[in-house]
């Protein structure tokens, strides 16, 4: 279309008004409280679309973004390659994704186990997108879908301890909330009294992210270096039990308070996560595993 | 338009949205990440226009907003990035072209666009949203997005100009 000057400069306010428009109406349908929202069907379809680009382009890069994680700080780097010329290049790059090899393989023994003494069924995923800080949500797409099992409500931990849970799946990527996100919130137990509270995050992802755990009992005392873990709901959906999230290292007693806020640092380090494992299922159906009575009574 | 135009219009905001959550992440230290997908939008506003840059705004928006890990309300980058499409296509017609113009549009639409998406977040009542995030993330964002404008803006105006040489808009 070729618009005349004086349509040309009065037609873009209708356009725009109408776009604006459309924005709020996908807003306001999108905005419900309830869990369900007619824009959901369009999210898998996006997520369909982009997550295996996701992937894609995440492999890609991964020997690239590598480099800083694997060799420390990226000005050492740069000296050491000046000092080993280009005839090292390729054999550094060979280097680099096989140190990298090694570094998954370690995470999966890791991953394993975490499930080993508590009888979980796991899908292991890559971590191939993270939503940005501007976003103000912490979530990450990983690289399993409901092609492998993966649903929402579902755990995910890596090595270290807890990551989050499945709140959408596509196909062939799953977007995790991350228990360091504002708006999550996990059942949590100390592990040395078995007393219980919520784990809420700060959305902090870097060295200083820090979780916050509301006791259920305020007469409790909780000690510097405990460690708190999942306590599970039903089905372990969405947490399944035991999975360590944290270590005490701060105790907030307010008088205006009747609960203490007590800080913990996240065992897991969120800003580098890579391997992660999703908890498709317990051994057992409704997550007990069942106690061997014959074994007992034969010795 | 035509089919060819819509396809590569199409194709770049794919690769831009692409490269901004799969890529880009892993490649700054900070969580902050540079905002490629707003740098594209306002090089099309530039190039073409307020309505051309709140279409491409909208569809750009929409597709951040559903893309996986996206998990906040729908429809939020779509109306920030419809707006900063129309500002900055408004704008242009303003400004001589020069780098200094292109520089100030960039951070001015920067500035508008993580703004409005911050705002429509404190109404909504979204989570995580607090003004004291938005006061760090918002600065940052914009440096990003200024560091990124002579990397990106040049080859989107290049490609624009390829799609249609002849025709200058107003």
């Amino acid at each position: 279309m070729r618009p005349d000057e004086r349509r040309g400069a009065r037609r873009p306010h209708t356009v725009v008004a109408l776009l604006v428009l459309a924005s709020f109406t996908v807003i306001t349908l999108d905005a419900r409280p309830s869990g369900d929202s007619p824009v959901d069907p369009l999210r898998s379809t996006a997520g369909a679309v982009f997550g295996p680009m996701e992937t894609g382009a995440s492999a890609a890069v991964s020997p690239l973004t590598a480099i800083p994680r694997y060799f420390g700080d990226v000005s050492d780097l740069r000296t050491r390659n000046t000092e080993l010329e280009d005839a090292n290049a390729r054999l550094e790059s060979e280097l680099r994704t096989s140190a990298l090899a090694r570094q998954r393989a370690g995470e999966l023994d890791d991953l394993l186990g975490v499930t080993e003494d508590e009888g979980y069924r796991l899908v292991p995923a890559q971590v191939v997108a993270i939503g940005a800080a501007q976003a103000f949500s912490r979530t990450v797409t990983i690289d399993a879908g409901r092609g492998d099992g993966v649903r929402p409500d579902m755990t995910v931990l890596n090595g270290q301890g807890l990551v989050g849970r499945v709140i959408d799946a596509s196909r062939s990527t799953a977007t995790v909330l991350l228990a360091i996100d504002p708006d999550s919130v996990v059942g949590g137990r100390l592990g040395r009294t078995m007393e219980l509270g919520f784990v809420s995050g700060d959305g902090e992802i870097g060295e200083d992210g820090r979780l916050t755990l509301e006791l259920v009992d305020d007469v409790v005392e909780p000690r510097i270096g405990d460690t708190v873990a999942t306590w599970g709901s039903r089905g372990g959906a969405p947490y399944v039990a035991g999975v360590p999230i944290g270590e005490v290292t701060k105790i907030e007693s307010s008088p205006r308070e009747l609960s203490k806020s007590v800080v913990l640092t996240p065992y897991v380090d969120y800003s580098s996560l890579d391997l992660v494992g999703v908890v498709v299922g317990t051994d057992s159906a409704d997550g007990r595993v069942p106690v061997d009575t014959a074994a007992r009574s034969a010795r | 338009m035509t089919t060819v135009r819509v396809l590569a219009v199409t194709g770049l905001v794919m690769v831009a949205v692409t490269l901004q959550l799969g890529v880009l992440p892993t490649l700054v230290l900070t969580d902050v990440v540079p905002n490629l997908v707003l740098v594209v939008v306002i090089a099309m506003a530039m190039s073409r226009g307020p309505e051309f840059g709140a279409l491409v705004g909208f569809a750009a928006g929409l597709a951040l907003d559903l893309a996986p890990p996206a998990d906040h309300t729908a429809g939020r980058w779509a109306l920030a990035f419809v707006v900063v499409g129309y500002l900055v296509g408004m704008a242009r017609r303003d400004v001589r072209t020069s780098v200094l113009a292109t520089v100030v549009l960039v951070a001015a639409g920067s500035f508008i666009g993580t703004s409005l998406f911050a705002l429509s977040g404190l109404v909504l009542g979204d989570q995580g949203v607090t003004v004291g995030g938005v006061a760090h993330v918002v600065p940052l964002a914009l440096l990003y997005d200024v560091l990124l404008t002579p990397l990106v803006v040049p080859l989107v105006l290049a490609m624009m100009r390829r799609l249609e040489p002849a025709v200058a808009r107003l």
